[in-house]
């Protein structure tokens, strides 16, 4: 007994060390593995509310660049409106996919964007008191930013579509050939698309949507465009490099998605399979 | 003594948010951001315990991994530093550190930089290690380290530069 207390006390260190090590590893491979939530995250109250006192400074410095979005995306939707208010008086029709809008969209303020590491997140001044949940989409006025991962009662971080782990399902506008859009790690307004097959018309500049395929965000939002293209080795699928709309690298606000029939369909899903 | 306790308290609050509040958001060419709160680890008095070291890098670590939602790779990084501290101090003041006289400020300029340099690479390297999980990008991962090392090797002299002691 002396000599087991003995070896501990000698070897307090190394011991410590090993733990610690350990922990931390587990941490590291924790985050490493997609849809998990994490032990702890930048949602919690200390790190939120210190990023949240900085971004209000910050965000003092991007005004002008956020108003000049606001004003963009106003006068794109007052166009909208313009014309399907023309449609409306002429032809009065019921669009299928309008009834019951399933869509809710809320906005919120970026506190903490990081972009130049491999597994990036953002970090949202909303939380589970605005109604925010885990899995729901995040977009801003000219392309998609992510996926809300781990929620606090006044905070939520978001993985972010410059994240190695990363998937989201993703197409062609003007064809229905969909993908799976991924991150290398390198240029953060470049992101891939892979497994579009090789049948699929394409050419530079094509603009690339979100497939209606994921519950998680409606199809039809923009992501980008086609910057270039290869073939992979078997020949039958490409590989795409996208140019993001967004900039990445300075987002400031971002509206969230819930999928108010999301429950329903995965239920149902469910179902089907188990049976 | 209570000074040491109180100058090394400060230190670590102060290199953690100045890392997570503005180091972190450098990104200079894209990706090189400097990693200034591996000091703390530089700085930490020679003749302190090593158990207490280990302990406080690996909480300085984790709390950066908090602010960038990085899992563990922070405290990984500090923890092997900080382990590694006293070879690395042996193989760059030799015998004057077995004896437990010397303080940083009064060590030769050569085995300083030896000294600062090494743990810093040492950190970077698993850090980036941790971050990117797999040789695939293992001459990316080179790079990162090599580029983020010298920009925090440069900011460690300056900062030290910056609150010299006066000299009688």
């Amino acid at each position: 007994m002396q000599q087991i207390i003995n070896f501990l006390i000698r070897n307090k260190n190394n011991i410590l060390f090993l733990l610690l090590l350990t922990f931390s590893l587990f941490l590291t491979i924790q985050s490493h593995s997609y849809q998990k939530s994490k032990f702890i995250s930048s949602a919690n109250f200390l790190s939120g509310g210190i990023y949240s006192w900085t971004s209000n400074i910050n965000s003092y410095f991007n005004l002008e660049q956020y108003n000049l979005r606001l004003l963009e995306e106003n006068e794109r939707l007052r166009t909208r409106l313009a014309t399907y208010e023309d449609t409306l008086a002429i032809e009065p029709f019921t669009d299928s996919s309008a009834v019951g809008a399933s869509y809710i969209f809320r906005a919120s303020e970026v506190i903490n964007n990081n972009y130049a590491k491999v597994d990036n997140y953002l970090t949202l001044k909303t939380g589970a008191r605005d109604g925010i949940r885990r899995d729901m989409g995040v977009i801003t006025s000219k392309g998609i930013v992510g996926i809300v991962e781990n929620v606090s009662p006044n905070y939520s971080t978001v993985i972010s579509i410059l994240n190695s782990n990363s998937r989201i399902n993703a197409q062609l506008k003007k064809s229905n050939h969909f993908g799976t859009l991924v991150w290398n790690g390198e240029d953060p307004n470049v992101v891939q698309l892979t497994d579009v097959p090789s049948i699929a018309p394409l050419a530079e500049g094509d603009t690339i949507i979100t497939g209606g395929r994921s519950l998680i965000f409606p199809k039809g939002i923009p992501i980008g465009a086609v910057k270039d293209f290869t073939l992979d080795q078997s020949e039958s699928y490409y590989q795409i490099s996208i140019q993001l709309f967004n900039d990445m690298t300075n987002i400031g606000y971002v509206y969230i998605i819930e999928n108010t029939e999301q429950e329903e369909i995965r239920n149902l899903q469910n179902i089907s399979r188990d049976e | 003594m209570n000074s040491v306790i109180l100058t090394n308290a400060v230190r670590f609050v102060v290199l953690l948010l100045l890392q997570v509040l503005l180091l972190n958001n450098i990104n200079f060419l894209g990706y090189i951001n400097p990693y200034l709160y591996v000091l703390f680890i530089i700085l930490f008095p020679f003749s302190g315990s090593q158990t207490l070291l280990i302990f406080l890098s690996f909480l300085l670590g984790w709390g950066v991994d908090i602010f960038e939602d990085s899992g563990g790779i922070n405290a990984a990084a500090c923890l092997v530093a900080a382990f590694i501290r006293p070879v690395l101090l042996r193989f760059s003041f030799g015998v004057s550190y077995d004896y437990q006289t010397i303080k940083f400020s009064s060590t030769q300029p050569g085995a300083r930089i030896s000294y600062v340099v090494i743990l810093v690479l040492v950190h970077h390297f698993v850090l980036f290690l941790l971050e990117f999980f797999n040789f695939a990008h293992f001459l990316l991962l080179l790079k990162k380290t090599f580029f983020s090392a010298l920009f925090t090797i440069i900011l460690v002299f300056l900062t030290l530069a910056l609150f010299k002691r006066r000299s009688r």
